[in-house]
């Protein structure tokens, strides 16, 4: 087990790539701390599985350093790591029973019979597959499968990190329920490190203690679930966590206040960076409060539909020319001439999509 | 749902019946015809019952045969899948060089069977084939015109030759749709070349595999046109197999009965070959699932 540092790494698929500047991942310099439990958040193409085959060694970096505790493992295989991985497909040994297949990693390195005969057993117990263990692999279910992939990681006791590529895109979702708290039990108890993979948001916020916010090669933001809710550090973690996303709109800055379409709107970090571009303002829906039109230090919006999700109801309206989203309560009036205020508090600025962060 | 009973859905499954009719079981049914009457010409029959099935049955001639062709298939499976899984294991996977492989792998497969037979025959003569020359040239005793031995090597290199591409061919198409995390995990599991081959790659290529060996079985114990053509079953009888000595009785003499029966016994052969192996190569694999269950 070990801290997995990455140091500066950058990655083009070829070198031609690299020479247009065209990276699969631009730029990441992060580490993971040893026993914690990761997600790696972001849509499809962001360069998470990039990310994710560059420490298992799947992949070498173009250009960085990885290291496993004070080990540079760059140049290493993967088999060399000590590393498991978990892939979005069950990957089973067809010919193979239930325990030959958990047996498998550790035949390989040629650990001795008895330990061996030991550990399947255990691991067997764990996953909750006892009574299957002498069936031939290939007739059992997605899950029973992707628990197995699961089990021959764990089996070696040994192992630095548990990296998981998207692991229940296959899983019925009852299903995916009951693997992400076996995953949590299993992390629980081993306390080994676990980077987790994948775009569900649901999946990534409920696994992990840290979630890290890809876009575009790039790390956009390393929390905590509420650090990624309250403070987006980027407009897309705004709108990629949360349903519905972050409310984003151009904005002007002055004196102290966001305009929107003339009007003010009092704001935390209101101030323009001397040189910055574009200026958005973010609010999530959930701090958006609908009230009737003339209440004091509201803004008037038309409202173009009202959808019921059944606890609440999404309220989608327009502010001047920019698209905005409400949540309002169910049980509470929907006023007829609308105008909605905003939680001081909660509304963030950006420039060129970065968040303005506070003055000191 | 309500379904609607009209027998009259029969007549839309005619065509068919009139089509397999007569593509397979009229031609079918004068061979079984012939094979129980027996005529001295002049389109007079007799009914001659099972008498031909026993001569066959009895018959020294068609067990030589039989057992040449069963030696000779055995000998091409034993050469042709091994060395098709090879081939097909050393193919690049991707870039530019995978339609180059393929198209070269096919090549051989367009090549008509009889231009098969002469191509070969022309390059094993001792006078004027590069590789009978070339043999002949490096002190070689090679002649397969006179020797058994050199017929054999022969017509079972060129059947290699001719039919390898399709193993090839078959077991690449099975080893492509392996996805590439197979051989990531195989690698995080820490398994050796072998373990891929013995663990991921076979039990993957299994289904092509049962199509290869099928198709390479019925193939060559049907075969004709090669021997034929380079030894016209010679020397002596050496290369004579069942479908080259049908030929003999059919055209040959013209003894339409022993003909008959031997092409009707041939055919039942092949089947019953075709099936065990079917059977045996299905269930290899599968899991013992009733089995399994009890405990």
């Amino acid at each position: 087990m070990a801290r997995i540092r990455l140091d500066h790494i950058r990655h083009a698929y070829t070198p031609e790539l690299a020479r247009a500047g065209n990276y699969a991942l631009r730029e990441i310099d992060h580490a993971f701390e040893d026993g914690g439990a990761y997600a790696l958040l972001g849509p499809s193409g962001c360069g998470k599985t990039t990310l994710l085959n560059i420490i298992s060694g799947l992949l070498t970096p173009s250009e960085g350093h990885i290291r496993f505790g004070e080990r540079d493992v760059t140049m290493l295989a993967p088999e060399q790591r000590n590393i498991a991985q978990v892939f979005q497909f069950p990957v089973i040994y067809d010919t193979m029973t239930v325990a030959q297949n958990l047996a498998f990693p550790l035949r390989n390195r040629r650990v001795p019979e008895p330990e061996i005969e030991r550990r399947v057993r255990e691991m067997l117990g764990r996953i909750g597959l006892e009574t299957k263990a002498d069936r031939k692999a290939r007739g059992l279910t997605a899950d029973e499968k992707q628990k197995i992939s699961l089990g021959r990681g764990l089996v070696r006791s040994d192992v630095n990190a548990i990296l998981f590529d998207e692991p229940l895109t296959v899983i019925d979702p009852h299903m995916k329920w009951v693997l992400r708290s076996l995953l949590k039990e299993l992390h629980r108890e081993f306390r080994m490190t676990m980077v987790y993979v994948t775009h569900d948001q649901t999946e990534a916020l409920t696994f992990a203690e840290k979630v890290v916010v890809m876009y575009d090669g790039e790390v956009v933001q390393i929390g905590t679930p509420e650090e990624l809710f309250e403070r987006p550090r980027h407009t897309f973690v705004g709108y990629f966590i949360g349903s519905p996303g972050m409310n984003v709109m151009d904005c002007r800055v002055e004196d102290g206040a966001a305009l929107i379409g003339g009007e003010r709107i009092p704001t935390r970090n209101a101030r323009a960076p001397s040189g910055a571009g574009k200026l958005e303002l973010g609010i999530r829906p959930e701090f958006v409060r609908l009230v009737a039109r003339g209440t004091p230090g509201s803004l008037p919006v038309s409202v173009d539909k009202v959808e019921d999700i059944g606890s609440e109801r999404i309220v989608r309206a327009r502010l001047g020319g920019e698209k905005l989203a409400a949540l309002v309560p169910e049980g509470e009036g929907l006023p007829a001439d609308a105008a909605v205020t905003f939680d001081a508090a909660a509304v963030n600025l950006y420039a060129d999509s970065w968040l303005i962060e506070e003055r000191a | 749902m309500e379904k609607t009973w009209n027998n009259k859905a029969w007549f839309m499954v005619l065509p068919v019946l009139v089509l397999v009719g007569f593509s397979a079981v009229i031609p079918l049914m004068t061979v079984v015809n012939y094979s129980v009457q027996d005529t001295f010409g002049n389109n007079d029959f007799f009914w001659a019952g099972t008498e031909w099935f026993t001569e066959i049955l009895h018959s020294q001639r068609f067990h030589d045969a039989l057992i040449r062709n069963l030696a000779f298939s055995a000998i091409i499976l034993a050469i042709e899948i091994p060395l098709g899984i090879l081939v097909a294991l050393a193919m690049p996977k991707k870039g530019i060089w995978v339609p180059v492989c393929l198209v070269l792998m096919a090549l051989p497969l367009l090549i008509p069977w009889n231009v098969v037979g002469t191509i070969w025959q022309v390059f094993g003569r001792t006078d004027i084939g590069l590789l009978g020359h070339t043999m002949a040239a490096l002190g070689l005793d090679y002649n397969y015109v006179q020797d058994p031995v050199d017929a054999w090597v022969t017509v079972i290199v060129m059947d290699v030759w001719h039919w390898t591409s399709l193993v090839v061919l078959l077991c690449y198409a099975g080893l492509v749709s392996i996805p590439d995390a197979f051989y990531q995990a195989a690698k995080i599991d820490g398994a050796s070349r072998w373990a891929v081959f013995r663990y991921i790659q076979l039990p993957k290529m299994g289904r092509v595999l049962l199509i290869a060996v099928l198709l390479r079985f019925m193939d060559s114990f049907m075969i004709y046109t090669e021997p034929f053509v380079v030894t016209g079953g010679g020397p002596g009888n050496s290369t004579t197999f069942l479908s080259i000595d049908l030929v003999k009785v059919a055209v040959g003499q013209f003894d339409v009965g022993p003909a008959a029966a031997m092409s009707l016994v041939y055919f039942l052969i092949i089947l019953l070959m075709s099936w065990i192996f079917y059977t045996v190569m299905t269930n290899a694999g599968t899991d013992r699932r009733d089995e399994g269950a009890g405990h």
